[in-house]
């Protein structure tokens, strides 16, 4: 049990760390270019095919994680084809998309809420 | 959407019609009037000798006249035929093998009831029938080349087959060599024109008499509305259509009454059975597939989920359940212990995964929980083909009602009411309690998610849905398209309570039935004057565009409002995660799937088509504005396009 809580510890740690920070002008090139956009959207809002990853939670060493082994249907993708670095960039990236804005603050929302 | 059982047949216009062509009898091709005399002699009278009209004709100089008209051909009664079964209107590219047909439409018929709808592509007329029915609850007829015209209709035939939409295909032919004219007619000729789409057709037929083409007419819409519906090919020999109707024929052809088929309803051991295990259930959830037949469907739906109520999960293939009612996507079917599929076409899916596309291998798994049940109730079993796959996986079910759901629903109703007794339905009650509040929930998520991209450029998906419903919210709408490739977004945040505000999928998944599916859909609104609303994909466009002039032409009302994501985007989600998987190339997917370099203005598209369009709009804050000029311009009956640079999904 103890060494089932440490693993799970450090798993956090490791997944939600501070990340070292990438190049995200390169990290947006990147998006584009291996096609992150198709799934997730190019404001990463999440869509049919793929989850939310505007301003994503996990830090660049958990991206790199779950894109060499993904757990739902996206494609995993190896260091032969996107890099630990260009992930990194990719993450730098996607930390400068926006948030979005709380529905209760956008009119347009209001009329969905009953 | 209601139907008469029965249709009355006119025989008027027909006998009126015929004592006039009797009397031009005398003006015909020397040809024909030799074939008919022999005709006439085989079955009446063995004496060899000419009789004496004959010997008249023989004697007598020919009158001054054009011998090569009638004013009777063929193709007159076989309208008198298409009149009695109640098509508004019939969809065609012109062709030469139903040109009889088609004259006699248009002049002998008056061009009403059928009315005729210019097409300009076999694809269209059939996606068009398949929209309009999804609308109107009745066929329209659609005529083609029996060869090349049907090569060009099959992909849409598929469709309609994998929807269960009738649709009523009379193809032209010349079945007799020697009356072929030209090397173009030979091409043009096939010895049995409905074998190419047999596999994905109902029923059909080639009959070589104009007895006969009534009596087959007349079957084949019986056998297309029957459940499962699904298209019928008639084929309307040329020479028939085209020859005068011979003498002999006219005082004895008829026109057989229509009576359509009441639809199967299960067994009723089997829907006693089914209640049981229904009222039984702890948390029992209904898969609606293509329930509802009728507007009644829906409230027969209403009825069986509040008396039990059981969460409603919906397929998206019909207009089965009001999305704004608490039982509305308020359970799954990994947490019910009884599930219920209505006219669920794909039963095996919705209770098991699959190894996804990103892995290696195929295992499944059943998703239902551990002795759980599984109930369908499917006309699908009633009817089936070999060929074509779209029947999907054999599903190991507890429980198999083979019958038409709809027809079903009020004796599974009684029967479930009979059941419950007081503290059940106290019971009952809080349970429907609690899914209300994970409808509510679920609802709240969607808003929220919807925020995401709010001001992205492209337009994201829930941002163009959410700008619709502004300005459609206060009008009498349809939704005459798809969802599946705009996230489902229109179906996740507006309000779908009335059988016309949607009309489901393509059947097939068949691209290119979007466009004209939308303006067959508008065109069964029309008469209604609710404001049809078309959320149209690039790719599925250009398959035919030509169907926009059809719109504009027939001045269908209808907003198109272009998802124009610049790409086959499935196809290029396909492609990324095949490289992924061969680690090569990720950066290359775009490789014959994008349809950008140039990009295509679809705006200037809708004008030349003669169109009011607007666009590319990429900036949202444009978009509600367009709409409401698109809406004026639909409001006063024409059709309208705004070109929206959307997201991928």
């Amino acid at each position: 049990m103890k060494q089932l809580v440490f693993a799970a510890v450090f798993l956090a740690a490791t997944l939600f760390a501070q990340a070292p920070a990438g190049d995200a002008a390169n990290g947006k090139k990147l998006f584009l270019r291996d096609g992150c956009y198709e799934c997730h959207g190019y404001a990463g809002q999440g869509g049919r095919d793929g989850a939310r990853i505007a301003a994503i939670g996990l830090n660049a060493q958990g991206l790199i994680h779950y894109v060499r082994a993904p757990a739902g249907a996206m494609p995993a993708y190896t260091d032969k084809v996107i890099t630990d670095q260009e992930l990194t960039d990719i993450h730098a990236y996607l930390q400068t998309m926006a948030k979005a804005k709380p529905a209760k603050d956008i009119p347009l929302l209001q009329q969905f809420q009953k | 959407m209601a139907r008469s059982k029965k249709i009355s047949v006119d025989r008027r216009g027909f006998l009126k019609g015929a004592a006039a062509g009797a009397a031009a009898l005398v003006a015909k091709p020397e040809a024909a009037k030799a074939q008919e005399a022999a005709e006439v002699r085989r079955p009446s009278t063995p004496n060899p000798l000419p009789g004496a009209k004959q010997s008249a004709a023989e004697t007598t100089p020919p009158p001054h006249v054009d011998v090569w008209t009638t004013d009777r051909p063929g193709s007159d009664f076989m309208v008198d035929v298409i009149k009695t079964l109640g098509f508004e209107y019939v969809a065609a590219n012109p062709g030469s093998a139903f040109r009889g047909i088609h004259e006699s439409l248009i002049n002998y018929g008056g061009n009403k009831a059928p009315e005729l709808l210019t097409c300009c592509h076999e694809e269209s007329s059939i996606a068009m029938a398949h929209g309009y029915y999804k609308i109107e609850g009745k066929p329209m007829m659609v005529m083609a080349h029996g060869t090349v015209g049907l090569q060009h209709a099959s992909m849409a035939i598929y469709n309609a087959y994998a929807d269960r939409v009738p649709v009523y295909l009379l193809l032209g032919n010349i079945q007799d060599g020697p009356w072929r004219r030209s090397d173009v007619e030979w091409a043009h000729s096939v010895q049995d024109a409905a074998s190419m789409v047999r596999d994905y057709t109902k029923w059909d037929d080639s009959p070589v008499s104009l007895g006969g083409f009534a009596e087959s007419a007349v079957r084949a819409y019986k056998i297309a509305t029957t459940p499962p519906m699904e298209p019928v090919v008639i084929v309307a020999d040329a020479v028939l259509q085209e020859e005068p109707i011979p003498e002999a024929d006219r005082g004895r052809l008829q026109i057989p009454k229509l009576t359509l088929a009441s639809p199967p309803a299960g067994d009723y051991g089997a829907v006693k059975q089914a209640a049981k295990m229904l009222v039984d259930a702890e948390n029992p959830v209904i898969v609606a597939g293509r329930v509802a037949r009728t507007p009644e469907g829906i409230d027969l739906l209403i009825q069986l989920a509040e008396t039990l109520q059981a969460a409603i999960v919906d397929r998206n293939l019909r207009m089965n359940f009001p999305t704004t009612h608490p039982l509305y996507g308020a359970g799954t079917v990994g947490g019910a212990d009884v599930v219920l599929g209505l006219e669920v076409p794909d039963m095996w899916q919705v209770t098991h995964t699959q190894t996804p596309v990103n892995k290696f291998g195929m295992e499944s798994k059943r998703i239902t929980k551990p002795g759980a049940k599984v109930i369908t109730i499917f006309a699908g079993d009633l009817f089936g083909k070999s060929n074509y796959q779209d029947f999907g996986r054999y599903d190991e079910v507890d429980l198999a009602i083979a019958a038409d759901a709809q027809a079903t629903l009020p004796a599974l109703i009684e029967e479930c009411r009979k059941l419950i007794t007081s503290d059940r339905k106290a019971a009952l009650q809080q349970r429907g309690a609690k899914l209300a509040e994970v409808s509510k929930k679920n609802r709240e998520r969607d808003i929220e998610q919807a925020a995401w991209g709010w001001d992205a450029s492209p337009v994201t998906t829930a941002r163009m849905a959410a700008e619709l419903w502004n300005q459609l919210k206060t009008e009498d709408w349809s939704l005459v398209s798809d969802v599946t490739f705009v996230s489902w977004w229109p179906r996740r945040l507006w309000d779908f309570t009335k059988p016309y505000h949607f009309i489901g999928g393509h059947g097939a998944y068949g691209v290119g039935y979007g466009a004209p599916a939308a303006v067959g859909a508008a065109l069964a609104n029309k008469k209604h004057g609710r404001i049809s609303v078309n959320i149209q994909c690039d790719g599925d466009l250009n398959y035919a565009p030509g169907v926009l002039w059809t719109a504009a032409h027939h001045r269908i009302p209808m907003l198109n409002i272009m998802h124009n994501n610049r790409a086959y985007h499935q196809e290029l989600m396909y492609v990324e995660d095949m490289a992924a998987r061969a680690r090569r190339g990720v950066d290359r997917a775009w490789i014959g799937t994008a349809i950008t370099d140039p990009n295509i203005d679809y705006a200037m598209m809708a004008k030349a088509y003669g169109m009011f369009s607007e666009g590319p709009i990429d900036n949202p804050n444009d978009l509600g504005p367009a709409i409401k000029r698109a809406l004026e311009v639909v409001k006063k009956g024409e059709p309208a396009m705004i070109d929206v640079v959307t997201q991928p999904r």
